[in-house]
């Protein structure tokens, strides 16, 4: 291959976990690099194609050779990604994840997945609507205003079977049809972006990674319902996915996607972006809505629905990012094409964030009904070596844990339900042996606790009172009583809030005391934590026969616990051990234990 | 996006900002949070002060604006340090350690988390997630992202702003 006049493409990725892994670094050094160079390279940028646990991510693509994908990118990489591949036209085979025509081990993470919301997710620039319209974009919505009527759109959403991405599940085409079913002119539509749960970033990634997808759903919706007025509504802590957001509306408008006469079809909409300001509880889309309109985000009882009477006391619908990110593909590939995927209640796709104790953690999308195991095992690879798999968090604070035993459940709504959890946004936080199941209880009822905007006393008062249990059993205090106790206070507060928050916050503690009592037990009974993460709990010891005094431990303890000469054994005050770890982290001869 | 305070500021300025600021928005509804998310943009807080003059320039009552703006975590009532340490606590980072990263960091600055450092250089802050699980445990300085961190490591970053 010539040195010069090479055409070449070099797309990196950045997202915000990509930019966080130094992203943005390995763009601009590829910048200066090339500049001057005297080549023909292409360098362009890209959402998040998902593959978290590789970041930063590469693509380089010259002619005769395919795509190429390097993973753990750094700066150093730069230069002989420049010189060797594109130039010398030969692959560096040790950072290599992906080569067109060769198996590879991270094949694994992409082969069993099937993107339909993450169709252009790591392919197209998210800042370039001409990328978008070049995959077929804004396709789906001249199909729509030119040849179909709303109700035709409703029928077909309806058919595909998409249910809400948001964590509930109602049908997406029911909903829409009981706001267009809505008399009066003024309607509304709002994309719900507050994605709260922690352990969740979907939403997020489609936003930064393709924001015209959400976009053009929004639109359609709009059309179907009869609205002429949208907002975004988006987390504050999100700023790249409110950026990107704004070029695509703003590019939006200037080609006449929005606007008030669309591809000049007559109807007419205008969309703006709301920040959200920092509270959980406005997922709900009655608080949502209270704080568009400037007020706390409380909920509010229902009915009457947002259908009826929502956002300034108009029709409104919402829905979430990834539910609208579905439309535009089912209108242009058809319900039946939608409805092919997934089981016989729940239809399409579904994207999962993996997180957690997991080897390939990201973003994946999978057909519904795929095997648990499946998505975890052989797609993320499963637990880091050396340890064992005891459960999966699903759905966030709202969800449960999902222990070894169900592991071979299909996902779909109703199956995920049966077992205490719930399908939720799609959050998956993966823990091990070493995640005490008693302390992530505490840490979700401590985030719900925090979140509840305090209307309904059971909530408010009894979302404490079952965090101070916790944390005592957390401490080493725990009394006989206080696992019924808990159960108890869960299923009041269950029946006795308004809200989705509410109703679902005891769900992380039943479901750990449903298969993990004997955890609770052991903290409470035997002042013991089998997990070794509660640190009251914890009991520190050398191990005379090991420890040659070293006195490395003794200068990494940062409270003095650890005391002893040189040459001689060490010992460990337990009264002002803090559990920290950190001697037995510096230790080299294996002489600190901890029980 | 959340900047740092603009210190060194009087009264008479701040006021002038919320002015400015809410003048754009009187008589459009649904406009106190964000007039509230612009002025804290641009002061970095929240003061007493400020709240009435929004009120007044909005007009809709201080207890509203205030109550408002204390529902809602974005909203601050102190002045905050020139960097803003946000420490994500969401369940990745909690089960890959950001406890011990909230501790290394605290012990570097020698603040509480919530607390600024004396030399208002610093305000740590223990957040709800922020979205890059994957690369737990996370923090944030200004709008730069840090991934993988160890307890060591975090007290390296901290240091480097320091600098």
């Amino acid at each position: 291959m010539a040195t010069s006049g090479v055409i070449a493409e070099i797309t990196v990725g950045l997202s915000s976990c990509g930019i966080a892994a130094g992203a943005r670094d390995v763009y601009e050094t590829f910048q200066q690099k090339l500049e001057g160079r005297g080549i023909d390279v292409e360098l362009k940028r890209t959402g998040c194609v998902g593959m978290c646990y590789r970041e930063p991510l590469v693509d380089v693509v010259v002619p005769g050779l395919g795509k190429t994908t390097y993973g753990g990118v750094t700066t150093e990489y730069v230069e002989r990604i420049i010189e060797e591949h594109v130039v010398g036209g030969k692959p560096i085979e040790e950072w290599l994840v992906h080569l067109e025509g060769r198996e590879l081990p991270d094949d694994a993470y992409l082969a069993p997945q099937e993107r339909i919301v993450l169709r252009n997710a790591g392919s197209i620039d998210p800042e370039s609507i001409d990328d978008y319209v070049d995959t077929g974009g804004y396709d789906a919505l001249a199909t729509v205003l030119k040849s179909m009527s709303p109700d035709e759109v409703i029928s077909v959403i309806k058919d595909s079977g998409l249910r809400g991405r948001g964590g509930a599940g109602f049908p997406t085409g029911v909903k829409w049809g009981l706001a267009s079913q809505q008399p009066g002119d003024v309607k509304y539509v709002i994309v719900n972006a507050d994605e709260g749960d922690p352990g969740a970033f979907m939403d997020r990634s489609i936003l930064e990674g393709d924001p015209h997808s959400v976009l053009e759903g929004l639109v359609i919706a709009a059309y179907a319902i009869g609205a002429n007025e949208g907002y975004f509504y988006v987390r504050a802590e999100y700023p790249l996915a409110i950026k990107r957001l704004e070029i695509a509306i703003a590019d939006a408008t200037e080609r006449g996607f929005l606007g008030s006469d669309i591809l000049g079809s007559g109807f007419g909409f205008k969309v703006k972006i709301k920040e959200g300001a920092g509270a959980f509880v406005c997922g709900e889309e009655t608080a949502l809505i209270a704080s568009i309109e400037g007020q706390r985000g409380m909920p509010k009882l229902r009915p009457p629905y947002p259908a009826a009477k929502g956002l300034w006391g108009k029709p409104t619908n919402i829905n979430n990012v990834e539910t609208y990110a579905n439309i535009a593909w089912i209108i242009s590939n058809g319900a039946e094409a939608y409805a092919s995927y997934g089981t016989e209640t729940s239809k399409g796709t579904k994207v999962f964030a993996l997180a957690g104790k997991i080897v390939r953690g990201g973003l994946v999308e999978v057909p519904m009904g795929i095997r648990l195991r499946d998505i975890i095992f052989e797609i993320g690879g499963g637990v880091p070596e050396g340890r064992t798999f005891k459960a999966v968090q699903l759905g966030g604070p709202s969800g449960g844990c999902i222990p070894e035993e169900f592991i071979d459940i299909l996902v779909d709504y109703e199956s995920v339900t049966k077992t205490g959890a719930i399908m939720g946004s799609g959050g998956m936080v993966v823990m091990d042996d070493s995640t005490c199941m008693v302390d992530i209880a505490r840490f979700f009822l401590n985030f719900t606790q925090d979140e509840s905007c305090g209307k309904c006393t059971f909530c408010r008062v009894g979302t404490k009172r079952m965090l101070e249990i916790l944390e005592r059993i957390c401490a080493g205090e725990g009394q006989e009583g206080d696992i019924e106790l808990l159960e108890e206070l869960g299923e009041k507060i269950v029946s006795s809030s308004l809200c989705g928050l509410g109703q679902s916050a005891p769900n992380p503690v039943l479901t750990t005391i449903k298969y993990f009592r004997d955890e609770y037990e052991a903290h409470i009974q035997e002042k013991r934590c089998p997990a070794l993460a509660c640190k009251a709990l914890l009991t520190y010891e050398v191990v005379a026969e090991n420890c040659i005094g070293c006195t490395l431990c003794t200068k990494a303890c940062p409270v003095g616990a650890v005391s002893g000469e040189k040459k001689e054994v060490h010992t460990i005050d337990n009264d002002l051990c803090t559990g920290c770890d950190a001697c037995r982290q510096v230790c080299r001869f294996d002489a600190i234990t901890v029980r | 996006m959340e900047k740092a305070g603009v210190q060194g500021k009087t009264m008479k300025e701040y006021l002038a900002i919320v002015d400015e600021i809410a003048g754009k928005y009187a008589d459009a509804p649904g406009s106190v949070i964000p007039v509230l998310q612009q002025v804290q943009a641009r002061i970095g807080y929240l003061p007493i002060d400020v709240i009435e003059r929004i009120s007044h320039s909005l007009g809709v009552p201080p207890s509203r604006v205030y109550g408002v703006a204390s529902f809602y975590s974005q909203f601050r009532f102190n002045p905050v340090g020139k960097y803003i340490v946000k420490i994500c606590h969401g369940t990745a980072c909690h089960v890959q350690g950001a406890g011990a990263i909230t501790a290394a960091i605290c012990d570097e600055l020698g603040v509480e988390d919530g607390g600024t450092t004396e030399d208002g250089m610093f305000t740590v802050d223990s957040v709800s997630c922020i979205g890059c699980c994957s690369l737990a445990p996370v923090i944030m300085i200004g709008d730069d992202t840090f991934g993988r961190l160890t307890p060591a490591e975090a007290r390296k970053v901290v240091r480097e702003y320091g600098k």
